[in-house]
């Protein structure tokens, strides 16, 4: 039996060559749909990255109650301060908590690619701010230094946007803003922004308080000390999340709408694919007719000449996913997009081709050979011998 | 005409190889009826955003306000019909997930300020009267089964209420409007800009931004200048645009949506071409010995070259008229997701010259060949 399918599978392989146009049918439509799926996810998992980089287990945020994101939060600053010295919130070796009072607000900032403004993030940060997030390192010029117009801008946003080089000067309520570092935060949400001192980003906007705070805990399991003092404590009103809850919020809603773009496009694609692939794989047979009759004739069995059926359409799927998906590794992996995050400021991220795509293109491309294959094989193992060896 | 039948007859010489092609046809055009009808959905509302009017933003950004004084100062400006002002609310009812689109604005301008709001005069009056009315949109009237006379309560993610510390707020629904040339925009909600700001504890005498409708929409590029240079140099500069230019730039920020629709129609036709082709190449081949009997018969060589064009025409354009009326069935679905409501009438014509070209993209090589088909040879294999 094994030895009947080798025999078979080999010989109809060797054939291949000759139906190479109908062939290409298979590949290309799988290509395409493959290409199409994982350059969609690949979206989808750069924005979710990005987001999902900016937390740490043992980081908290806390913002006004019933507020979803940063900007539509205020929180005065006796509350700020009452929150900063809270229990399970991290000491610096003077003492001060590890915390940062933060202002953000939204400033209109052309983008490279056509010009048209888009919301920017300026975050003003509190003294202890670089202790609260050492991911953030600057990678060209120095720090702003407080009660000065100064700022630092992260990589992508510097990349992303018009004016925000080293030495600029941005200008925007009544005065100048310089531009004095650059900085890295390893592609993080943080990237995207423009930070600057909190008490100078307050005096400019000429507001008094704050948008939230984020604090660096003890360690992770402190999370629920430092919520349960914040919520019981009659004088505050606010929602206490950690950050990954509260980064993964901010990404539900693009994730879901670009999982749905994938799958939904992806999905009705693979059915076309596989129409493709099911008249390829039928042309195939019928073109094998003579041969299959024969070989039934001689002895063969049916399940050698399913499988050879199947193992061409498995191969040319296979080869398909393969091309699709270098395909979209090329042309994508690493592209950097711009979108309108959910805290209605620009998110900056990167396409990002994960292992665990390509696997599902993988998959999704068996399926649809599979699936094109089989119909057109059981036909081949049906065929009347007597009938098929005379119509030739 | 008397060719249908022979070209029918021809068509579904392999049946299963015809109704695979047909689907594959099919389902690239449901795609391209979904993805360009978005897109042109989207561009269409931007194309139907009233010429008379501009918006008035903080320069800085549109979550900066603008005072409220600003509104008399721009009604001085010669060629302004009318001004109005909106701002962010920004609510959900019960749920984060259930957002509205909702705005505190004074009826008595903002509704003049938009003649495509239908709306009965007796429930304009009725908002004017009532503290916490509201008039809501059929759309949103729809969605959540509300009739005038109920009492909803909204939740805002940004304004505290100064009497409770409350973000909870209150509304009576006094009546619907309706905007029947753009079903879209149905789907907002409008109060009193009183009843908001007296009872919010921060940000008082500040406004979202202004809307301002002008005599003369030819003069409208002036006047936007006009506007942003009264409040040059004043503490809260503003950012004057045409409506139009204002949705644009709102897109803009979403990202390239026309971009990524190109990109993955381009990538489904390229992969169409070749199912398409190969199939109307092996059905002329098949048919070679059939196509010699007819030019035997008299048939000119035209007369072949056309025949087997309609051949893969009708396919082509019979698959993508089925594709396109099922993507205008889903359409409606997007709603919740994309707020589209109609698929634009402009894709089904591009989808059909789109299949027209396709078809003479995959014919015209088995068609020219038809054509050249020397008798007997042909008649000889």
């Amino acid at each position: 039996m094994i030895k009947q399918i080798v025999a078979v599978t080999s010989m109809n392989l060797r054939s291949l060559p000759q139906r190479i146009g109908t062939a290409w049918v298979i590949v290309i439509g799988i290509a395409v749909t493959v290409a199409v799926l994982v350059s969609v996810l690949a979206m989808a998992a750069g924005f979710q990255q990005t987001l999902k980089g900016t937390a740490r287990a043992d980081r908290a945020i806390v913002l006004r109650a019933g507020s979803q994101a940063e900007l539509e939060s205020t929180i005065d600053r006796q509350n700020a301060q009452t929150i900063m010295d809270a229990p399970g919130v991290r000491k610096d070796e003077a003492g001060r908590p590890i915390a940062s009072a933060e202002v953000v607000v939204i400033v209109a900032l052309p983008q490279k690619k056509d010009g048209s403004d888009a919301n920017v993030t300026l975050r003003g940060v509190g003294p202890n701010a670089m202790k609260l997030r050492p991911e953030l390192h600057l990678v060209a010029g120095r720090m702003f230094r407080p009660a000065v117009r100064e700022l630092i801008v992260g990589k992508s946003a510097a990349a992303q946007f018009k004016g925000l080089d080293l030495g600029s000067k941005i200008a925007f309520r009544d005065s100048e803003w310089t531009v004095v570092g650059i900085f890295d935060s390893h592609g993080d949400a943080h990237e995207s922004e423009l930070q600057g001192d909190a008490e100078t980003v307050q005096s400019a906007y000429r507001r008094n308080g704050y948008q939230s705070v984020t604090a660096m805990l003890d360690s992770a399991a402190a999370f629920d000390r430092f919520k349960g003092a914040l919520t019981t404590d009659p004088t505050l009103k606010v929602d206490v999340r950690r950050e990954a809850d509260y980064y993964a919020a901010q990404s539900t809603n693009l994730s879901k709408l670009l999982n749905l773009l994938a799958y939904f496009v992806g999905g009705i694609m693979a059915l076309g694919a596989c129409s493709g692939a099911l008249n390829t794989m039928y042309t195939a047979v019928s073109t094998r007719t003579l041969e299959i009759a024969t070989l039934r004739a001689i002895g063969f069995s049916g399940t050698p000449i399913v499988i050879s059926v199947l193992v061409e359409s498995l191969l040319l799927a296979i080869v398909g996913s393969v091309i699709g998906s270098a395909a979209a590794w090329l042309f994508f992996n690493g592209n950097t997009v711009n979108t309108l995050g959910a805290g209605f400021s620009q998110v900056v991220f990167h396409l990002t081709v994960t292992a665990s795509l390509l696997v599902s293109g993988v998959f999704v491309a068996c399926t649809i050979g599979m699936l094109g294959g089989l119909l057109p094989a059981i036909r081949a193992a049906r065929l009347p011998i007597a009938t098929a060896l005379r119509a030739s | 005409m008397k060719f249908i039948p022979l070209i029918w007859a021809m068509l579904w010489r392999k049946k299963v190889r015809t109704s695979l092609t047909l689907l594959s046809i099919l389902i690239a055009f449901l795609l391209f009826g979904m993805l360009q009808g978005v897109n042109s959905a989207f561009k269409q509302t931007i194309e139907r955003s009233n010429v008379n009017r501009l918006v008035v933003t903080n320069k800085i950004s549109i979550t900066e306000s603008l005072p409220y004084a600003y509104m008399s100062q721009i009604e001085t400006i010669p060629g302004v019909q009318r001004v109005s002002h909106e701002s962010w609310f920004g609510p959900y009812y019960q749920d984060p997930k259930n957002f509205i689109a909702a705005f505190p604005v004074e009826p008595e301008r903002e509704f003049p300020a938009h003649p495509e709001y239908i709306v009965p005069k007796d429930q304009l009056t009725a908002l004017e009267h009532t503290r916490d009315g509201a008039i809501i949109g059929a759309g949103l009237a729809k969605k959540y089964g509300w009739k005038i006379g109920d009492r909803i309560p909204l939740h805002s993610t940004i304004w505290v209420k100064a009497a409770d510390g409350n973000s909870d707020w209150d509304f009576t629904i006094v009546g619907i409007y309706e905007d029947p040339n753009e079903r879209s925009r149905e789907d907002a909600m409008f109060f009193n800009y009183k009843y908001f700001d007296e009872a919010r504890s921060f940000a008082k005498g500040k406004v979202g931004w202004y809307i301002v409708q002008v005599k003369d929409p030819s003069q409208s590029a002036q006047i936007a200048q006009e506007i942003d240079r009264r409040f040059a140099n004043s503490p809260d500069e503003t950012k004057t645009q045409t409506e139009k230019e204002f949705q644009q730039s709102f897109m803009k920020q979403i990202g390239d949506i026309n971009l990524i629709v190109t990109y993955i129609l381009f990538a489904v036709f390229f992969a169409l071409l070749f199912a398409v082709g190969s199939t109307v190449m092996q059905a002329v081949r098949e048919q070679v010995p059939e196509l010699a009997v007819l030019k035997t018969l008299g048939f000119s060589d035209t007369r072949m070259l056309v025949l087997v064009l309609v051949q893969s025409l009708t396919l082509c354009v019979v698959a993508a008229l089925l594709g396109l009326g099922l993507a205008d069935l889903l359409f409606p679905m997007l709603r919740n997701t994309l707020g589209v409501v109609n698929m634009p009438a402009t894709v089904i014509a591009e989808g059909v010259l789109m299949a027209a070209l396709l078809a003479v993209a995959t014919g015209i090589v088995p068609a020219w060949r038809a054509k050249r088909l020397v008798i007997v040879e042909a008649l000889r294999s």
